[in-house]
């Protein structure tokens, strides 16, 4: 990559846990990166035509099942140990996004959340801070005050969550109720009966049209891997929401299972390493559902380790979409601290 | 390009690592070790020893029973007898269950035989824990379901057992090569004398330990430590001995197979080889740079059937190469016990001597050298992962195996002359295919002529597939069906 081209890559600074909202103006077409000049071009021309997004998409390389799991389960037997285990393990806590996303959901419910956010050891004022709150629209007020003054971002769900079954409308004015209530991300969903028959135009268009209902706000787009199958599929939905602008991919509602898993992961930080490649731009990854344990929280941290580098080694740039995930990062920390475990009830239940 | 966007990020952190080493306590090193024969451990009758050592640290490990000829008479001649007398005439399933018993304390002692593995080897606990202790016991497992049912194995109504079969295996795999030998010859109810490699005696002999928790009679199995020119050469040569099977280098097959001419016993060999891993340009990529990486690097290259010639489609090739290296660089290099380790030891100094040798003659030819800056440790025997690029068919190292972590990469344009390349080797071990067109897949397997060709993936082992060569590389098979032909007279 030349001098001039460098410079286009989009940086990262400011205080960690905290998402810097101006750090990726979508370089395609603008940027380009290793690969021949005419790679940024070819991005940019790839929403003209549905035949040309179709034949972009199914020209990418494809993803042996067998040795993209296999992969996974082998860095999975990475043994992570003492002074490297606590270092991920506080990273992992400054990469969660705290979750919840019930029926039942409430003003106070959300609020406890957040003070966890904000504090999540009581026992130690040493701990992070998480990197942000996730939850439905309409409780987005309700944590953006309880938040207001801490690094703690606010995220919020949109585009009628999980299914995601809503005319372009009624998913446009969900993501515009939720910035105008002061979400600092938001977090839609893909159309993946569109994108399962074919339809690829559409779903870059709505990835689109919420990047821009977004305004500053950042984007995640969740893929909802647990129902697209296939690794190829995830591959190809991984482009179509980067080249749509998404600012992160997101594996997982957390409503389907199965939600994230290692090889999928694997398959995603894959796309955003040679999509930084093809255009200098950084799109983080986050994993979602069905997270739970310091163990799993460690495992992904060695797939990104080993498959992006460090550089995604940060919040801004890797998060888990979680909520008991966040007790046992407390739990192992301490143990790792102090020598001996500590009780369940050491720490707050919200 | 990779590093490039890391330039404005002053504060960024490299997380590396803490040492995560499996702990030696688990192997109980005894300082001498003797040969085992009519299942005891008994001391040489010349009293003869040599030293073995760590190869990563060249700590001496154990003193080690140097077999004499008189300890190979005593050895064939209890195998004989055990074979005549109680092994040959057992009902299939009761050998069956000793093989099951043996196949169930390899599990029980996976841990301690792991260990003991990389101590005497080199090679990283990751691959000797999850590759060579499992499939050292599925192997038994595998041939004791064979024990009752050879009738219906495909060669006859009534095979019998050929005798007593003389095994002389190689440093590269110690446990596994021994499980390959001893399981396909004990289910078909033959007796064993196996020479193990001079240099990585350790893990035979706590196999020959688990034999005798097993209580295997006595003499079934049989365990000579030593020279392979001494005692390698006297059991292969000796008369008492009906079946030869070897695995190991080409020279040494090619002399053994001279020595045996006209002496009626049976012979398998399992040599060298020069594997060429064919990517395609429509391969799944990221598998493929594994596959490749797992091809060559598995074990420090130091296996037959290693992917060291990577054949790939020009119009993908840069690509290749500089994935293959920006890959290269994640590849952990160091202590063999440390579970974190991707590559371990060269397993001897003359082989590390060997390599350094073979890479030297690849650079005075032209080819251009790559590795990644990786620190080596002060002892021990060490070569980093190297690369190969502008390699032409006629150099060296792409004609000669190495038998270490070196790959050579050369490019082909059609299928055809991918074939033609792969196929230009006086070996033909192994092969690995890396399309997503099945078609393909099939018309390469056909022209491929190597034992093994592997579809999108590489150094797959399962007892079940038979493995072997064509031409230097060897003939007979391993493993599978076709397995239990070496060791009966069909």
């Amino acid at each position: 990559m030349d001098s001039e081209a460098m410079t286009t890559v989009p940086g990262r600074s400011g205080p960690p846990g905290r998402l810097e909202l101006q750090r990726t103006p979508r370089p395609l077409g603008g940027a380009v990166g290793a690969g021949s000049p005419a790679v940024g071009e070819v991005l940019a021309e790839v929403g003209r035509s549905e035949a040309d997004l179709r034949r972009f998409l199914h020209g990418l390389p494809g993803v042996d099942q067998v040795g993209a799991e296999a992969r996974a389960a082998s860095l999975a037997t990475r043994s992570i140990k003492t002074s490297s285990k606590l270092w991920g393990l506080e990273m992992a806590v400054r990469m969660i996004d705290l979750t919840t996303l019930e029926g039942a959901d409430t003003p106070g419910k959300v609020m406890s959340l957040c003070a966890k956010a904000r504090r999540p050891d009581p026992a130690d004022a040493a701990v992070p801070p998480v990197a942000a709150v996730c939850i439905y629209p309409d409780l987005v007020p309700v944590a953006k005050r309880a938040l207001a003054g801490s690094s703690v971002a606010v995220a919020s769900v949109a585009t009628a969550f999980p299914s995601g079954r809503a005319s372009i409308a009624v998913k446009l004015a969900d993501v515009r109720d939720a910035v105008v209530g002061g979400a600092d991300e938001i977090d839609m969903v893909i159309d993946r009966g569109a994108f399962l028959s074919g339809r690829y135009g559409l779903v870059l268009e709505e990835v689109q049209a919420v990047k821009e209902a977004c305004g500053q706000a950042h984007l995640k787009v969740i893929l909802e891997t647990g129902e697209l199958a296939t690794y190829d599929n995830v591959r190809r939905a991984s482009y179509l929401a980067m080249v749509g602008g998404a600012d992160f991919i997101k594996t997982s509602t957390g409503k389907v299972s199965p939600a994230a898993t290692l090889p999928v992961a694997l398959v995603m930080l894959e796309a955003v390493r040679d999509f930084a490649g093809l255009t200098g731009a950084l799109v983080g990854v986050k994993v979602a559902g069905g997270i739970r344990s310091a163990k799993d929280a460690l495992r992904y941290l060695v797939i990104v380790n080993e498959t992006v580098g460090e550089a995604w080694l940060d919040p801004s740039l890797f998060r888990f979409g979680a909520s008991s995930l966040l007790n046992d990062l407390l739990m192992q920390r301490s143990k790792q601290l102090s020598g001996a475990y500590a009780g369940r009830e050491d720490f707050s239940f919200e | 390009m990779s590093k490039t966007y890391r330039t404005d990020q002053p504060e960024h952190v490299v997380w590396e690592y803490s040492p995560a080493p499996e702990s030696r306590s688990i192997v109980h090193l005894q300082s001498s070790y003797g040969l085992f024969i009519g299942g005891a451990f008994v001391e040489p009758v010349d009293g003869d020893s040599y030293r073995t050592e760590n190869p990563a640290t060249e700590e001496v490990l154990a003193e080690i029973a140097a077999a004499g000829l008189r300890d190979v008479d005593r050895a064939v001649e209890v195998a004989g007898r055990a074979q005549k007398t109680v092994w040959g005439p057992m009902a299939g399933a009761e050998r069956a269950k000793y093989l099951f018993r043996i196949a169930r304390i390899i599990q029980e002692r996976s841990r301690e035989l792991a260990v003991l593995e990389s101590l005497d080897n080199g090679k990283p606990i990751r691959e000797s824990r999850d590759v060579d202790v499992p499939l050292a016991a599925a192997h038994f497992f595998y041939y004791a379901g064979w024990a009752d049912k050879l009738e219906h194995a495909g060669f006859g109504p009534n095979p019998a057992p050929i005798g007593v079969a003389g095994q002389v295996i190689p440093w590269n795999f110690p446990l596994m090569m021994a499980a390959w030998k001893l399981a396909p010859a004990l289910a078909a109810g033959n007796t064993c004398v196996l020479k193990p490699a001079t240099t990585t005696p350790l893990t035979a002999l706590l196999l020959a330990e688990i034999i005798q928790q097993a209580d295997l009679p006595p003499g079934v199995v049989n365990v000579l430590t030593g020279a392979g020119s001494v005692a390698g050469a006297a059991l292969v040569a000796h008369p008492g001995i009906d079946k030869v099977a070897f695995t190991g280098s080409t020279e040494v097959g090619k002399d053994l197979q001279r020595a045996l001419a006209g002496k009626g016993k049976h012979l398998t060999l399992e040599l060298g080889g020069k594997a060429a891993n064919i990517v395609f340009e429509d391969a799944a990529l990221d598998q493929a740079i594994e596959g490749i990486v797992n091809g060559i690097f598995f074990n420090q290259g130091e296996v037959c059937c290693a992917g060291s010639r990577l054949l790939v489609q020009e119009s993908i090739a840069d690509t290749v190469v500089e994935r293959l290296k920006s890959r290269l660089s994640t590849l952990r290099v160091g202590d063999p016990l440390d579970k974190n380790t991707d590559l371990g030891a060269i397993n001897n100094a003359d082989q590390l001597e060997k390599i350094r040798s073979l890479v030297e003659e690849g650079e005075a030819e032209g080819a251009v050298r790559w590795s990644p800056s990786c620190a080596l440790p002060a002892h021990g025997y060490w070569f980093p992962p190297t690369l190969f690029t502008n390699v032409s068919p006629s150099q060296s190292i792409a004609r000669e195996e190495i038998f270490g972590p070196v790959l050579s990469v050369l490019t082909f344009r059609t299928p055809e002359e991918a074939v033609a390349k792969a196929n230009n080797t006086t070996y033909g071990l192994s092969a690995g295919v890396w399309t997503e067109k099945g078609s393909r897949i099939l018309w390469m397997a056909q022209h491929l002529r190597a034992g093994v060709v592997w579809a999108n993936t590489f150094n797959r082992f399962d007892p079940t597939s038979p493995f072997g060569g064509y031409r230097e590389s060897g003939f007979g098979r391993e493993g599978g069906r076709h397995g239990l032909a070496a060791y009966l007279d069909v």
